[in-house]
């Protein structure tokens, strides 16, 4: 069963953009594409560690924004000739307002 | 004994519901139908071409007198009710009471009024039935000016109603492009083109502060204090559901009346239908889920099962000349692909998206004539994976062999015109070819075929490879990106001739084959339109690197760097403690002495840049702007303030220069110098512009670089006076600004068109020149102030995180 943590307005993301939120293992970025839809990753790209929320935000992709590697939103893989993965986890957005699955604290603490 | 129904509200849902009653079992029930409006059920989605004069109120009459007449049903119109009476089973009305065995509750929905000053004054309107629509007509009737607040379908189609009734009509709208809900930007874009096109005016991204009048609506003030005349104001910004009724009487109310499948409230014998209702999280605005739910109703009132289930919806605007369509849902789910077609000549925009094989949305705009062909496909959930490659042209391409381009380009008869801004034919092009034009630059040349607006030249460069098949190779231009097959000066001549003034309006007519661009065209863009319509385009800091759009430089380790802004290298006491005060306040590891004569803090925490560019911002100290494709610094000697050697003010001068040019965008990074003699301690030999002082005026040199490349200024001019050097040295910038390529330094501009032409428009032509600093003084109007103080007044909040769970627990 899931459980689902109120996070904030998704007003409080710009259109394509992104903002941080803090965890006791590390920070996830939370992303918002031109459609509105909510996509939470952890905020370190696989390369260097590159924080994700800063990057720019296109289709469903962001480009870290210390080397331009590219990740898509929806699997959390690094596009194009890198390789790499970056952990995904669900969100959703209802009445207007971010939902992350509370799972997402476990699978930190699991890792 | 039959049952007594009573019916609250005569809407089209109700009005749907009461014709499936009467026509399976007209003996189930006695019928009381109550209407707040003094008249039974009309066709409100028709309520628009009554407005815009093409239909009268009769024509839209869905049941008249005699149909309710002919089936026996008691009409109390123009009779609020005033309370649902649950123990005693009876609804009260304002003319009496009458009870009920099973209720109906149809009460549909009530506009939103935004609760400005002024909301209530004579001549504001808001648009939802028939009497609303005789207002507006009524006002037209006496002409002026008409704002409409609210630029989704409603908000347009009053807009639209009231520009054919000869209204000047202003639509208002909060977003950053309209009906954002069913388009995106891009579609969004064309209609508002087209709107404007109509005469109507729009305004996005406008938030109304107050309704002005006195006795009478006068006008409207938005929060960024523009001011609108209006003889009429039509709130059209969304509707919600009407419950009141429903919350007297206890049942469970959420946003709307809470409903099962069966359209039942919390009481059994209550039902509820339509725009008042809300099933399972969702509200319907729509007719067609409205005559979905009246059957599913009728079906509950005789005793029949059938559950409501929602589906797919489509949307359509009822303004002639605007052909738009949105289905489907473009939210949430991932593993989701985009189909992009755009074919700016036409003004056409298609957009599918596409969830494992299965079409789940579409945006069309200019051609829906294949709307209802993509509709089917997302209701009936199609596979469409063997037709994915020619989806988006259509049902008219599916089943055939693809389309090779070089081959319906041949097929193309010789009169076919290829360029519509000269007007040139595909036999034009094929003769100069014959007479020797064999690449692009030729035909151009001889024809001027895709010399104007340009978006042929694939079609001109398509001519040539089918008349000189292996002779033709394909110019090796690079594009932008994946995103267009465009390059940087196609692009800019197109946003400059087509007067582009949005990004959205960029990616329509110049074909970009993506939604949203990516992160190499998107800074582009965003700086090719800031230069190019300063006053039109508003900078988009989600198309900056993260540098420009926190105003920080990034470091390694996701900390950024602090650099204020010292004119021209001079610096004080005060300042200097400031900035000790504030390296020591946030904890600042590193402070280095950069090499453009500044201060930098390296190793700030992101959440602590608003606080410490306050207490900067106190000691007078603004934005460096170290992170910017933009003005740096002016570099400095002491000149002839102190050195035995100077023979000019270079200090003072590179502080004027600094004071001029600083906040401007440019394509690369500009740095400045002034030297006070041939010496040159400023190292204004390898700037992107540097001066160097000589007894007899100021040397100007341009194209210097001390990076990757490094490059010695070459010499643009002499001048007598600072104010020369301050004009030519804002001349050449601006030049460089509408010109350049993005990420383009000084020397590698100069490298494409020439030292001689750059000298042709800054020295030589001084009306030139003078039109140059015009336009670069436009621009500083705009882009000359602190980023750092906007940031610490109105964006404070977004350097913190979004949210803190540190102490959340997993379980």
């Amino acid at each position: 069963m899931s459980t689902w943590i109120d996070i904030a307005a998704l007003d409080d993301i710009p259109l394509r953009g992104a903002r941080m939120i803090k965890t006791a293992l590390g920070c996830v970025a939370i992303f918002r594409t031109a459609g509105d839809e909510v996509y939470a990753l952890d905020n370190a790209c696989p390369h260097k560690g590159g924080p994700l929320a800063e990057g720019i935000v296109h289709g469903r992709a962001v480009t870290c924004p210390l080397h331009n590697w590219v990740i898509s939103l929806e699997t959390g893989k690094v596009q194009g000739a890198d390789e790499g993965q970056v952990a995904t986890y669900a969100a959703r957005v209802e009445n207007g307002r971010i939902l992350l699955d509370r799972s997402f604290l476990r699978a930190r603490a699991a890792a | 004994m039959k049952q007594k129904l009573v019916v609250i509200g005569a809407g089209m849902a109700s009005g749907r519901v009461l014709e499936h009653l009467v026509d399976q079992n007209p003996d189930a029930y006695d019928i009381t139908l109550f209407n707040a409006e003094p008249r039974g059920n009309y066709n409100r989605i028709m309520l628009s071409p009554v407005l815009s004069g093409e239909k009268a109120y009769a024509d839209i009459v869905t049941h008249d007198d005699d149909w309710y007449a002919a089936h026996n049903i008691t009409c109390r119109f123009g009779e609020h009710v005033t309370q649902i009476d649950r123990e005693a089973k009876q609804v009260v009305g304002q003319n009496g009471a009458v009870a009920y065995d099973k209720l109906l509750i149809a009460t549909g929905s009530a506009p939103f009024i935004i609760p400005v000053q002024g909301k209530d004054l004579p001549g504001v309107i808001t648009y939802r039935d028939l009497d609303d629509t005789n207002a507006m007509i009524a006002a037209s009737e006496r002409g002026g000016k008409a704002v409409v607040i609210g630029g989704g379908l409603l908000g347009l189609e009053a807009a639209a109603g009231l520009a054919e009734r000869g209204m000047d009509v202003t639509v208002l709208h909060l977003m950053g492009h309209l009906m954002e809900r069913q388009l995106d930007e891009s579609a969004g874009f064309l209609l508002r083109r087209d709107l404007q096109k109509k005469g109507v005016k729009v305004i996005c991204r406008a938030s109304t502060a107050a309704i002005l009048g006195e006795a009478h609506v006068e006008g409207v003030m938005l929060e960024d204090n523009t001011g609108l005349e209006a003889d009429l104001v039509v709130m059209a910004v969304g509707i919600r559901p009407e419950t009141r009724l429903a919350n007297d009487a206890g049942l469970e109310v959420a946003r709307g009346i809470e409903v099962n499948a069966q359209l039942q409230t919390s009481d059994p014998d209550i039902f509820a239908v339509g725009e008042c209702v809300e099933f399972d999280g969702t509200l319907f605005g729509l007719v067609a889920p409205l005559y979905d739910q009246a059957k599913v109703v009728a079906h509950g009132l005789l005793g029949q099962d059938d559950a409501f289930v929602v589906k797919e919806l489509s949307t359509k605007l009822k303004v002639t000349g605007c052909d738009l369509f949105s289905a489907g849902d473009f939210a949430d789910g991932e593993g989701r692909e985009d189909i992009v077609f755009r074919d700016p000549g036409r003004g056409v925009y298609r957009r599918l998206v596409i969830e494992d094989d299965i079409l789940i949305g579409a945006v069309m705009y200019g051609d829906t004539s294949d709307s209802n062909w993509f509709f089917g496909l997302i209701r009936d959930k199609t596979d469409i994976a063997e037709m994915r490659d020619t989806l988006i042209f259509g049902p008219a391409y599916q089943g055939g062999t693809p389309l090779d381009p070089l081959a319906a380009v041949a097929a193309l008869p010789r009169d076919a015109e290829i360029c519509g801004c000269n007007g040139i034919c595909k036999g034009q092009i094929e003769d100069a070819i014959a007479g020797g034009a064999i690449d692009l630059g030729a035909v151009r040349a001889v024809t001027k075929a895709s010399a104007s607006c340009g978006t042929c030249t694939g079609l001109v460069e398509q001519v040539l490879a089918v008349s000189l098949g292996e002779d033709f190779v394909l110019p090796t231009a690079q594009p932008i990106c994946g995103c267009t097959s465009m390059t940087h000066e196609d692009v800019r001549r197109m946003i400059k001739s087509q007067k582009l003034t949005s990004m959205a309006a960029v990616w329509q007519e110049c074909g970009w084959t993506t939604s949203c661009g990516c992160h190499i065209c998107r800074p582009a863009l965003n700086f090719y339109l800031l230069a190019d319509w300063p006053l039109e385009y508003q900078d988009d800091p989600q198309s900056r690197f993260v540098n420009e759009r926190k105003h920080a430089n990034i470091q390694k380790d996701g900390t950024f760097s602090v650099v204020p802004r010292m004119w021209g290298g001079i610096t004080t006491p005060d300042e200097l403690r400031a900035i000790a005060d504030a390296a020591e306040k946030y904890a600042v590891p590193t402070v280095k002495v950069t090499g453009g004569q500044r201060i930098d803090l390296l190793g700030v925490r992101g959440e602590d840049l608003p606080g410490i560019w306050a207490d900067l911002n106190a000691a007078g100290m603004v934005s460096g702007h170290a992170y910017s494709k933009g003005l740096r610094t002016v570099k400095t000697c002491v000149g002839t303030d102190h050195c035995r050697f100077g023979t000019q003010d270079s200090t003072g001068l590179g502080i004027k220069l600094e004071k001029e040019l600083w906040g401007s965008w440019t394509p690369h990074k500009l740095k400045l110098a002034v030297s006070g003699c041939p010496r040159n301690c400023a190292e204004a030999t390898c700037k992107d512009i540097g001066v160097v002082c000589v007894d007899s005026g100021y040397q100007i040199g341009i194209g210097g670089a001390a990076g990757m490349d490094v490059k010695e200024t070459e010499l643009l001019v002499q001048v007598a006076t600072e104010a020369e050097v301050i004009d030519v040295i804002k001349a050449v910038t601006q030049a460089y600004r509408e010109n350049a390529k993005y990420l383009d330094r000084i020397y590698k501009w100069m490298n494409k068109v020439g030292l001689d032409w750059i000298k042709a428009r800054v020295v030589d032509d001084l009306t030139e020149r003078a039109a140059l600093v015009d336009r670069f003084e436009l621009s500083q109007s705009i882009y000359r102030k602190d980023p750092w103080a906007d940031h610490v007044k109105r964006k404070a909040e977004t350097y913190r995180p979004l949210a803190n769970l540190s102490l959340e627990a997993a379980e």
